[in-house]
């Protein structure tokens, strides 16, 4: 039952450490809607051009990320090391994590920063209200339908309907009360762990 | 203001509350991080809105905006924002590395024990459970958001539109995002600039 994850035996020298950075660095400013919008392209580079990672290792780094605590960008940091690790091992892992992280993260930091700074230096301008005040409805509807793609990306047929029932219910009820969000996901967990769900 | 003795208003307009120090906002923001399985959106909520209080749902919306729309990843995008408006540059790679360092390490050390039992079904269903969740836990983050449409210079009805016209295009069309921003996005954003006329 307990198959470790395969790994690949890659050579790597300082060209394909480059390429790897300067592939994230220009994924980094497409990457509207979050990290994830690229993952395809991702697959496209990695697993099917350069056979640096296999399939199993590129969707473990995104489900692994995103049941993890952090933010889900720390996927790019496990495919990174993933990458590493086919490369040679720890220490190749950690260089790949940082050359990933670093060029998925400097461009668009560098941007955000500041675009957002000089928002806020203008934010009684009429133009900047009327962007924040007209994207209100647009953000609130996008969490949602977020919440609605990830619940379909778990279940996507009728059967799957105790996935769809679990999500509704740990909406509403986070929604509703103020119980600590540690307790619905180990609830999750466990309900996952046994099959239920 | 201070003379108000105490008056707690529900939505404090400018006098809300705000981190003490580069410590501060680093640790609020690892401890944060930490927290969010599965995302950290919801829980950048929870605690920067309804605990410390450093931002109103009002702003964290314009905010989330902003970081929505921008490359990069939204909450990383939020970090920056909240911690440079009030330490500039320091305060953003305080934030930032808060989100990032202790997650990094830990999620390395999962990858390298799931990679032992990576066939085992309980671990696949648990993390199936978990993503079930953390879906909700996303769409309840939205459903909270809600109330605070009601101040929205557009009007509710407006905004209810607007909405669920985005939500089909995405969560049902599956439209891409970048034409669903440039749209819907700017047609909300010509009707709200028309509002605000002087």
């Amino acid at each position: 039952m307990n198959e470790p994850l395969q790994t690949l035996h890659l050579a790597f020298g300082a060209r394909e450490w480059f390429d790897l950075f300067l592939h994230y660095l220009s994924l980094s400013l497409l990457s509207v809607g979050g990290a994830i919008s690229t993952a395809p392209d991702m697959h496209r580079f990695l697993v099917d051009k350069q056979h640096w990672l296999t399939d199993a290792q590129f969707n473990a780094s995104i489900a692994i990320a995103q049941s993890a605590p952090g933010p889900n960008v720390l996927f790019i940091a496990l495919m990174g090391w993933n990458v590493g690790l086919n490369a040679g091992g720890m220490l190749t892992g950690l260089l790949g994590v940082f050359l990933a992280l670093l060029g998925i993260l400097i461009p668009s930091t560098t941007l955000t920063y500041t675009a957002a700074q000089w928002g806020h230096r203008n934010r009684e301008l009429r133009a900047v209200r009327a962007f924040k005040q007209g994207m209100a409805p647009i953000v609130v509807a996008l969490l949602i339908a977020t919440s609605w793609i990830l619940a379909g990306a778990n279940g996507s047929s009728l059967k799957d309907w105790p996935v769809w029932l679990l999500t509704a219910a740990s909406a509403i009820i986070v929604w509703r009360t103020r119980i600590h969000l540690l307790w619905l996901l180990g609830a999750g967990a466990l309900l996952g762990w046994y099959g239920l769900v | 203001m201070r003379g108000d003795n105490g008056r707690m208003s529900p939505l404090p307009a400018q006098e809300h509350p705000q981190p003490k120090s580069l410590t501060d906002l680093f640790v609020s923001f690892t401890l944060l991080a930490l927290q969010g399985f599965g995302g950290v959106l919801a829980v950048v909520q929870r605690e920067l809105v309804e605990k410390k209080r450093w931002m109103t749902r009002e702003e964290f919306i314009e905010d989330w905006a902003v970081a929505q729309i921008m490359p990069g990843p939204n909450v990383v995008n939020l970090s920056l924002m909240v911690g440079g408006r009030y330490f500039g540059l320091k305060g953003a790679m305080a934030a930032l590395a808060g989100m990032l360092t202790v997650p990094l390490v830990l999620v390395l050390l999962l990858a390298v024990l799931y990679a032992q039992f990576a066939g085992h079904p309980g671990v696949a269903g648990a993390l199936r459970g978990m993503a079930a969740v953390a879906a909700g836990l996303i769409g309840a983050t939205g459903l909270k958001l809600f109330g605070a449409l009601k101040k929205n210079v557009l009007g509710l009805r407006l905004c209810i539109g607007l909405g669920l016209l985005c939500f089909v295009s995405i969560a049902l069309l599956r439209i891409p995002l970048a034409y669903v921003l440039l749209s819907l996005g700017l047609a909300a954003c010509v009707l709200a600039y028309r509002k605000l006329a002087p």
